[in-house]
């Protein structure tokens, strides 16, 4: 039953999980899972910094989507506040060669790939569908169908197998986002079977953020999410969801066992989605303050300071010009999202087909000669 | 040099080749290794290119789908083999929401070259799920395009085509017809092929215009053959496409003829029938002498074997709606 050897800082779930920094910033020094795996992270002072800074900027840029959205500049943002660490821990974990396919949350796991943040604010805005070529930034488009992505991931790893691609140290791996929710859905269980069979190179990441819209987890599983790997024959390790160190540790890991020939893992980052579903959702519909109230005492970027401050290695002069930074990213941001330019309506009709077709063509003449028209005309 | 080979073998010819001609290209579906596909369609070709090639996967057909997505846009050809036209809905989704979406979605950078073979519809006395017509519901989703040979030489060469075209392909096999033998070239160069997309006159005439794709031709030819009893002189168009329709061949047709009929076993409530009506009246108006009229399934589910033949199509009704056009 036990994940971690014991429950750790008395705020881990029934069966444990692996925490190497407690929320009051207290340093495990590894943890040793019941499968006898240890988990640990080897940072230099810089590399702890660096971390704090990911986690304050893809706070802070969410924090500035969220204000554009409620002044009318997005259609519709999903916020990631809560669970930078699980997004920040995993991203990080990455090499370069490794191929991530996200829901439509894990900007935190954007930034930590070295994209301009931008990126995906045309689907938020509504001016495109979030069209970026993957295989340029190792980043799949945004998915929004819950659960589709998984397999989208499974075959890609698939395809790194048969490109003879695993097998050592320097091999590519995958890793799919997904939530507590879609772990219902048809199309996770069927990539979890065809990643167990196929030995696929591929790192499920489930940010378990408590709640599938309204929905909380007891409606979705009546095991802990990370158990279910069992069934399907790869290991499945439960993490603090909020502690960025473990995150790290658990999916650099678990990637390079990937990589390594060694097939799949799940990792379960236990977390809890401080925001709105999406700023379309109101949460005080179904959940109670105290509940929020409690997780913000686990909060993964107070803990990250906390420890940085215990162990001199930052002081307010660092935390100050992290804040700075930060801010001067989302403005910019915000300069640059206001700027973006509605598309020409004629571009409906492109990038449907490769190939074209004569009757979307035949559309679209007829479209222009509708619009045209009215030229002239009011 | 021409070889007469079933329809069925001509498909396993061409996929064979498409194995050949490109590494990238794998096929993925049930049982199409050891056992070769339920009709024997990937007969032999697991023992020749191997197991990452030619892949038995688990049975979801959403899964297959799925996975085909993340292999393309890793550089593979995926064929996915659906095993029968009515397990194609657990894949539904896949196909409709992401195969279909991705190039736009993805504006233009992700291209999804798959194609996914589905065995199609009735005559084969089967249980219940395995005669199903399901083409326009693909046909009516943008970024899809829809094909079905009718003949062992189009099936030959469609599904070579259909595999080097960088468009989503839903590949419609008319199931019955697998044993029907034809004429095949098998070392035609594929560039100089009858374009996949266009339809093609499959019997020229001049009194009426019957409209038909996949197992319907065979039946549509037929009838032609016993109008031709009568004296009278039908010309059949083999469809072939389904989406994009080639509509420039069939309106130069019906300005001819000046009568339609439009011929498949899918349901006829908003089938490809209602449409191509819809298309010939827009554009031939003044040139048909009666309405474009459908010999069509009915609007019930896929009936019981032993009343699918009251079911589907065949000669005599084929026959019954020339009669109503000229008697218009």
């Amino acid at each position: 039953m036990a994940n971690g050897e014991r429950e750790v800082g008395g705020d881990a779930p029934a069966g444990g999980f692996v925490q190497l920094l407690t929320p009051d910033g207290e340093r495990v020094d590894s943890v040793t899972t019941a499968d006898g795996t240890t988990y640990t992270v080897d940072f230099t002072d810089d590399e702890y910094r660096e971390l704090y800074r990911d986690l304050v900027t893809v706070r802070r840029l969410d924090a500035e989507a969220t204000a554009l959205q409620r002044q009318g500049e997005l259609g519709i943002w999903a916020s990631l506040l809560g669970q930078e660490a699980a997004q920040v821990g995993s991203g990080r974990a990455l090499r370069p060669q490794d191929m991530a396919f996200p829901t439509y949350r894990e900007h935190g796991v954007l930034y930590c790939r070295g994209i301009d943040p931008i990126m995906p604010f045309g689907l938020f805005r509504g001016v495109d569908q979030g069209g970026w070529d993957p295989n340029e930034f190792k980043f799949n488009t945004y998915t929004i169908v819950i659960g589709a992505q998984t397999l989208h991931a499974t075959g890609y790893a698939m395809g790194i197998t048969m490109d003879g691609k695993t097998g050592n140290a320097d091999g590519e791996a995958v890793i799919a986002y997904f939530g507590d929710g879609a772990t219902s859905q048809g199309d996770v269980n069927e990539a979890f079977v065809w990643s167990g069979v196929f030995n696929a190179p591929i790192v499920f990441f489930c940010q378990n953020n408590q709640y599938a819209i309204s929905e909380p987890l007891e409606r979705q599983t009546r095991i802990p999410l990370y158990r279910r790997a069992l069934g399907y024959g790869f290991p499945g390790v439960r993490i603090d969801g909020n502690d960025v160190l473990a995150s790290f540790a658990v999916t650099r890991a678990a990637l390079d066992q990937a990589r390594n020939g060694q097939g799949p893992t799940l990792i379960e980052a236990y977390t809890y989605r401080m925001g709105a579903h999406t700023s379309s959702d109101d949460p005080t519909r179904y959940r109670i303050a105290s509940e929020v109230e409690s997780w913000k005492a686990k909060d993964p970027i107070a803990r990250v300071k906390a420890f940085l401050t215990k162990q001199q290695l930052a002081d307010d002069t660092f935390f100050d010009e992290v804040d700075e930074a930060a801010k001067t990213l989302a403005l910019d941001l915000r300069e640059r999202v206001l700027a973006m330019p509605d598309p020409q309506p004629v571009t409906l009709f492109d990038n449907v087909y490769p190939h074209g077709s004569p009757e979307i063509a035949a559309q679209k003449a007829e479209f222009e000669r509708y619009h045209a028209s009215f030229e002239g005309s009011h | 040099m021409a070889e007469t080979i079933t329809l069925g073998k001509a498909l396993n010819h061409g996929l064979r080749r498409s194995l050949e001609d490109d590494p990238k290209v794998v096929i993925m579906g049930e049982d199409v290794g050891k056992l070769g596909g339920v009709f024997r369609i990937t007969d032999g070709l697991q023992k020749d290119f191997g197991e990452d090639r030619v892949i038995d996967t688990p049975l979801a057909e959403s899964g297959i789908v799925g996975t085909a997505v993340g292999l393309a846009i890793r550089g593979y050809r995926p064929v996915c083999e659906i095993q029968f036209d009515g397990f194609v809905f657990p894949a539904f989704n896949q196909i409709v929401a992401q195969v279909a979406k991705m190039y736009y979605r993805s504006l233009g950078n992700v291209r999804l070259p798959i194609v996914i073979r589905i065995p199609f519809g009735g005559g084969i006395g089967a249980v219940e799920h395995h005669s199903e017509s399901p083409e326009a519901l693909f046909a009516h989703t943008p970024g899809l395009k829809v094909v079905s040979c009718s003949n062992p030489a189009d099936a030959y060469t469609m599904i070579r085509q259909a595999i080097i075209s960088d468009d989503p392909i839903v590949f419609f096999e008319p199931k019955r017809r697998y044993w029907e033998k034809g004429e095949v070239e098998l070392e035609a160069p594929l560039a100089e092929a009858f374009p996949l997309h266009s339809a093609r006159v499959a019997r020229p005439g001049t009194d009426a215009t019957i409209l038909a794709y996949g197992p319907m031709v065979r039946t549509s030819l037929d009838a032609a053959t016993a109008a031709a009893e009568d004296g009278r002189n039908l010309e059949v168009i083999d469809l072939r496409s389904l989406s994009p329709l080639d509509m420039p061949t069939v309106y130069e047709s019906v300005k001819r003829t000046g009568r339609a009929v439009v011929v498949h076993e899918a349901p006829g409530n908003l089938g490809m029938g209602a449409e191509i009506a819809a298309r010939i009246t827009e554009e031939c108006f003044y040139s048909l002498e009666a309405p474009v009229l459908r010999v069509t399934g009915y609007d019930v589910p896929y009936p019981a074997a032993r009343v699918e033949e009251d079911y589907l199509p065949d000669l005599d009704r084929v026959l019954d709606a020339v009669d109503r056009s000229f008697g218009w």
